[in-house]
Parts: structure tokens; C-alpha cells; sequence
């Protein structure tokens, strides 16, 4: 498998009025070429900041990434001007967001939309460029693109403007699809379709996608490895056998607790206690040492280091820590 | 969209009709004549006088009469200014008047939208700070005040423009700068609360991440978003930059229709007031009707006709 882009100790940071705000504290990981990666966790742990990141589009002041790479052909992301971010911005790595309702200018109309970011990127005629947009309808599956070409997001249904926003992203055939929250402002039908189209885009086209997402249902369908954050790190990798069928972290087996089941009869949600911690202030330790029922002295003291499990299967907890295990073999 | 248009025709005659019947029974109860001054004149005299003008008549009788001559494009002729039609007083005022009220008005967009974006774009900078301070002041200081005031200083004190009169475009200047900045600040202030607005949407990230310029960015996804709300307020502000010619025209010595306007009320000269009150009326109704046709322009959400269900 090829890496085809390396996050490596990211940390992002905002200035607010009540001080700095540690949105991102250290989050690696590897995207691989023609897989689909979710990165999980709850609001505010800093999935959303790390796409952004990503993409250059965390707005400064007074956001500001504050050390690390993002490593993509060659170059550090993390390190470029806004003049050259802007050559690899929708032409290599693509975006698509949360709300499809308000992602599109509502005063232009699609065919526009589709073509801008062609016509940037590519030096290509109008003509040609038109060529492409209805090509990318076509392939997200919207009815005679022709017509709808010249027509405004406000004639067009939630789905179906998802579907544009997706073609929008497609258009210049990247080679690394950002979706955050893609399927969060619809319902579920509709979820299920646009997933669909997501593994069948991928199929067609060999696009990796980071998939950020709360919603471990959509993560069970698509993903092929998943990171788990918390409080601004990741605090498990794995494939998504991995960490569907062998939890390690206890907040990731807390997170799939606490997904409402429709298959077992009386399941109760197991909700986790408390709340995450406060990022100005972020704890030394384990920042889920205070929801944690196996937390020991040393998770409050000391960070965890990476603990390999598996093969692709990391977590960043004091349970599998090594020494650990260890001291359970001198016990015996 | 011809259907509108009409209907819309209609409205616009209805409006004028109400304009012209309420301004003729109002300027009728005003007390006194034309022909009452100081001056006595004798009486066979004025009721000759009042004959010439229709005036011995009963006021509803005068108001059909009016009406019947309107329709014909027809507004009689001046009391005062003798052998003049009031046609040929507007004839004369109106191309002055269009002129400094054109020019006005596109000055005051102009900077008023390129001071607002700017604010915009740098907020709470320096630029934005100062962008604010011209338009709070603006606002704040009427068009006769800023108009004695550059008078003095531009034209008296530092003989750079002529004191008045209007002539070449060196004469504009003054004029036109009194009467822009009002509609300016008001414009200005306007279109940077809604850029700022804008600016934050979840389009404009889109935008951002397509990978397009910010001068991309600015001009085509949020700069025509941001003007719908300055669309709406332009016919207002053209109805101000209107009232303001009457002020700054008597001001400056300019010869166009507000000098008429207002002299015309001062001489109770009836055919005077009637004609550019309704002129007046029928420009402010035309602009309100341009401004709702541009707006159904630059926003496609807005139908100026109900479509039929599909």
C-alpha cells in the first residue's frame, strides 16, 4: 500500500479573548492510497480542525498550526504559502462539508459552480470544462444534468445538492476527498444513498477519502481503517475490524456502547459519564482519565505512549502499555 | 413577466393618481393665493387674474380640469414666471438636475461599496476603523453643513474649485461631494455589515476550498451576495439624493428643477408645485421599480412572478 499523505505530530491552536485553545495536540496518521480512512470521536475533539488543517482552510487569526507536517507528494502542507496551498486546494486534495444546504453559493448557478474550480485548475475552454461538470453529474447520479446544469441550489433537493457538493469536489479528479460530516444534515434514506455513492465513486476513480464522522454507523459501512480521537489525539488506530471486534482504548469501547441497537431486545445505551476536558487547560496525562473506570494513578500523571497491537491496530493507553503486560507476567 | 410588468403599470398610476389628488386638495387649503402680496393689486384686477388661471372656479371643478390636462402631458402654465409652461420649466431644470443627481448617486455607490468591502476585508484594522469613522460622520453631518463648509474651505479659502454656478465639471465637484456623502456612509456601513455576514458562510469556504483566488472569492461569491441588501435601500437613498438637490441646488446656484420646487411652494404658484411634485413622483416610483427588477436579477430565489406549479 502507498502512503499518499502523512499527518505527522499536528498541533493546532486558537487565540480567544479567554486564552489559547489546544484545539489539536499531537494527531498522526497514514491515508493510503485508495482507502477510506474515518477519523471518529465526539464534538470539539478536534476531527474538524484536523481536515481543515489539512486543507488550509483554518482561518487565521486566529487559528494557527502551531507544529507538525502534513506530508503530501513531497511537499510539508503545513508549511506552504496560501499562493501555493491554493495550486494543490481542490485540484489534489478536495473538500466536501457538513451542511449541502449551505455549502452552495445560492446565487450562481450549479453549471457555475461546477466549472470555477476546473477553469482554476485546468487550462481548459468553457466548452470543455462543461464537457467535465456533466460528466461528474453523471457520475453522482443526478438526472438530465443538462437541464440542471443552469438551474440554482434552491431548485434542487437536499440529497441531490449533496450530490453536487460531492461532484463539486470530484471535479478536478483529486486524489485525496475530505468529507466532513457528509451525511450528518441528511436523513437517513438519503444517508444510505450518498454512502453508496461513495464507495462506488471510489471504486470508479481509486480517490482516498478521510471520512470525519460521530456517526459509527456511517463507519461501519464505509470505512477501511479508522482513528479515534479524544480531547485533540488519537487515541486508537485501526482497521475497522479492529475496532469494531477488539476495542482496546476504553473510550472507543465506550463509543460503540453507546450506539443505539435495534437488533438485540431490552439493549440499553450505555452512555459515557461526565464530559471531556477543558483544552485550555489540557490534563498531563490521559485526558480520559476522568471518565475512565480503569484510570490509575499513572493516567493522570503521564501520557500514554503508542502501543502496537495489531498489525495496523495502535492505541495510546497505559492498559496495553507494554510494562504493563509485563508486570502481569511477574504476577503469574 | 409581462403579466407583472402590467400589473405593476397599473400600481405605479394608482400611486400618482393618490400622489396628485392628495398634494392638489392639501395645496389648495393652503390659505392665501397666488396674488396675494404686499403689493395690493386692484380687485377687478385679480378676479381677471384669477379668470385667466381657472381659479375662480370651485376647487373639485379646478381638480378635473387639472386631471384632463395632465393626462394630455399637459401642466399648464407658471403664474408666476410669466409666458412660461411649467413643460418648458421642467424642460429646462430636469437635464441639470439628472445630471448632478446621476453623477451623486454613482459616486456614492461606487466608494460607498468599495469603502464597505474594504472595512470588510480588514475588520476591526485600521482600514476598517477609518472606513467607519468617514461614515459615521457622513451620516451625522447634513449636506448644507459639509456644503458651507467645503465652500469655505475648498473654494474661498484655497481658490482650488469655483464657489458656484454650474458650469464645467470643476463646478460639479462641490455639489456632488456634499450631496455623496450621506448616501455614501449609509452605503458603506451597509454593504460591511453584510459582507461581514457573508463572509462567514459555509459557501465561501467552498469557495476557498475549489482553490480559488480571494479576489475570486471576493468579487464573484460574496460581494453579489453581499449587495442585495444595498440593492434595497438605493431607492430610498436615490428619493434622498432627490430632496438633497432642492437644498444643495439652492446652495450651490444651480439651475435645475429643485430651485423651481422650492420657489414654486414659496409663491404659492399652483401649475408649479402640481408639475414637479408629480415629475418628482413619477422619477422616485420608476427608481423603486428598477430596484425591484435588479433584485429579482441578482437573486434567482426571488420570482417577480408566481410560476405556475410544475
Amino acid at each position: 500500500m502507498v502512503k499518499i499523505l502523512e499527518v505527522k505530530e499536528l498541533h493546532v491552536s486558537f487565540t480567544t479573548f479567554g486564552g489559547e485553545v489546544h484545539a489539536v495536540r499531537g494527531v498522526s496518521f497514514d491515508l493510503y492510497k485508495g482507502e477510506t480512512l474515518a477519523i471518529v470521536g465526539e464534538s470539539g475533539c478536534g476531527k474538524s480542525v484536523t481536515a481543515k488543517s489539512i486543507m488550509g482552510l483554518i482561518p487565521n487569526p486566529p487559528g494557527k498550526i502551531t507544529d507538525g507536517k502534513i506530508l503530501f507528494k513531497g511537499s510539508n502542507l503545513a508549511a506552504l504559502k496560501d499562493k501555493d496551498l491554493r495550486k494543490i486546494r481542490g485540484a489534489d486534495i478536495s473538500m466536501i462539508f457538513q451542511d449541502p444546504m449551505t455549502a452552495l453559493n445560492p446565487t450562481l448557478t450549479i453549471g457555475t459552480q461546477l466549472m470555477e474550480g476546473i477553469i482554476q485548475h485546468q487550462k481548459i475552454s468553457r466548452s470543455e470544462a462543461q464537457k467535465k461538470a456533466l460528466e461528474m453529474m453523471r457520475l453522482v447520479g443526478i438526472p438530465s444534468p443538462e437541464s440542471r446544469l443552469k438551474q440554482y441550489p434552491h431548485q434542487f433537493s437536499g440529497g441531490m445538492r449533496q450530490r453536487i457538493v460531492i461532484a463539486l469536489a470530484l471535479v478536478c479528479e483529486p486524489e485525496v476527498m475530505i468529507a466532513d460530516e457528509p451525511t450528518t444534515a441528511l436523513d437517513v434514506t438519503i444517508q444510505a444513498q450518498i454512502l453508496d455513492l461513495f464507495r462506488d465513486i471510489q471504486k470508479k476513480t481509486g480517490v482516498s477519502i478521510i471520512l470525519i464522522t460521530h456517526d459509527l454507523g456511517v463507519v461501519a459501512q464505509v470505512a477501511d481503517r479508522i482513528a479515534v480521537m479524544y480531547a485533540g489525539k488519537v487515541v486508537e488506530t485501526g482497521t475497522r475490524r479492529d475496532i469494531f471486534y477488539k476495542p482496546q482504548h476504553p473510550y472507543t469501547k465506550g463509543l460503540l456502547n453507546s450506539v443505539p441497537r435495534l437488533d438485540l431486545e431490552n439493549a440499553e445505551l450505555i452512555p459515557i459519564a461526565g464530559s471531556p476536558p477543558d483544552l485550555f487547560a489540557p490534563p498531563p496525562g490521559c485526558p480520559f482519565v476522568a471518565r475512565c473506570q480503569y484510570a490509575m494513578e499513572v493516567c493522570d500523571k503521564v501520557y500514554p505512549q503508542k502501543t502496537k497491537y495489531g498489525k495496523e491496530h495502535h492505541v495510546n493507553c497505559w492498559l496495553q502499555d507494554e510494562r504493563a503486560k509485563q508486570m502481569l507476567a511477574l504476577q503469574r | 413577466m409581462t403579466k407583472y410588468l402590467v400589473k405593476r403599470f397599473i400600481a405605479m398610476l394608482i400611486t400618482l393618481w393618490l400622489i396628485i389628488t392628495l398634494t392638489f386638495f392639501l395645496m389648495h387649503a393652503l390659505p392665501g393665493s397666488p396674488f396675494n402680496e404686499e403689493r395690493s393689486t386692484s380687485e377687478a384686477v385679480q378676479r381677471n387674474l384669477e379668470a385667466h388661471f381657472n381659479l375662480d372656479k370651485p376647487v373639485p371643478v379646478q381638480y378635473i380640469e387639472y386631471l384632463k390636462s395632465v393626462i394630455q402631458f399637459d401642466f399648464g402654465p407658471s403664474i408666476k414666471k410669466s409666458s412660461q409652461t411649467v413643460n418648458e420649466l421642467l424642460g429646462r431644470g430636469f437635464p441639470v438636475s439628472f445630471e448632478l443627481g446621476l453623477v451623486t448617486l454613482t459616486v456614492a455607490i461606487l466608494s460607498g461599496i468599495t469603502l464597505g468591502v474594504l472595512a470588510a476585508l480588514r475588520h476591526n484594522g485600521i482600514i476598517d476603523y477609518m472606513a467607519m469613522t468617514i461614515a459615521v460622520l457622513g451620516i451625522s453631518i447634513p449636506n448644507f453643513v459639509f456644503a458651507t463648509l467645503l465652500i469655505q474651505q475648498v473654494a474661498v479659502n484655497w481658490e482650488l474649485l469655483p464657489v458656484a454656478t454650474w458650469k464645467s465639471w470643476r463646478h460639479m465637484v462641490l455639489p456632488t461631494l456634499a450631496l455623496a456623502t450621506g448616501p455614501m456612509a449609509i452605503i458603506a456601513r451597509l454593504t460591511r455589515s453584510s459582507m461581514l455576514e457573508v463572509l462567514t458562510q459555509d459557501y465561501i469556504l467552498t469557495a476557498k476550498a475549489k482553490g480559488l483566488t480571494p479576489a475570486k472569492i471576493v468579487l464573484k461569491h460574496a460581494l453579489k451576495n453581499a449587495l442585495l441588501p444595498v440593492v434595497t435601500v438605493l431607492g430610498s437613498l436615490a428619493a434622498g439624493i432627490l430632496t438633497g438637490t432642492f437644498v444643495i441646488e439652492k446652495i450651490f446656484a444651480i439651475p435645475g428643477m429643485g430651485k423651481y420646487f422650492v420657489d414654486s411652494i414659496n409663491n404659492r404658484d399652483y401649475p408649479v408645485i402640481m408639475g414637479t411634485t408629480i415629475f418628482y413622483s413619477t422619477l422616485l416610483i420608476f427608481l423603486l421599480f428598477l430596484v425591484d427588477v435588479a433584485y429579482g436579477l441578482l437573486d434567482p430565489r426571488i420570482k417577480l412572478h408566481r410560476k405556475e406549479a410544475k
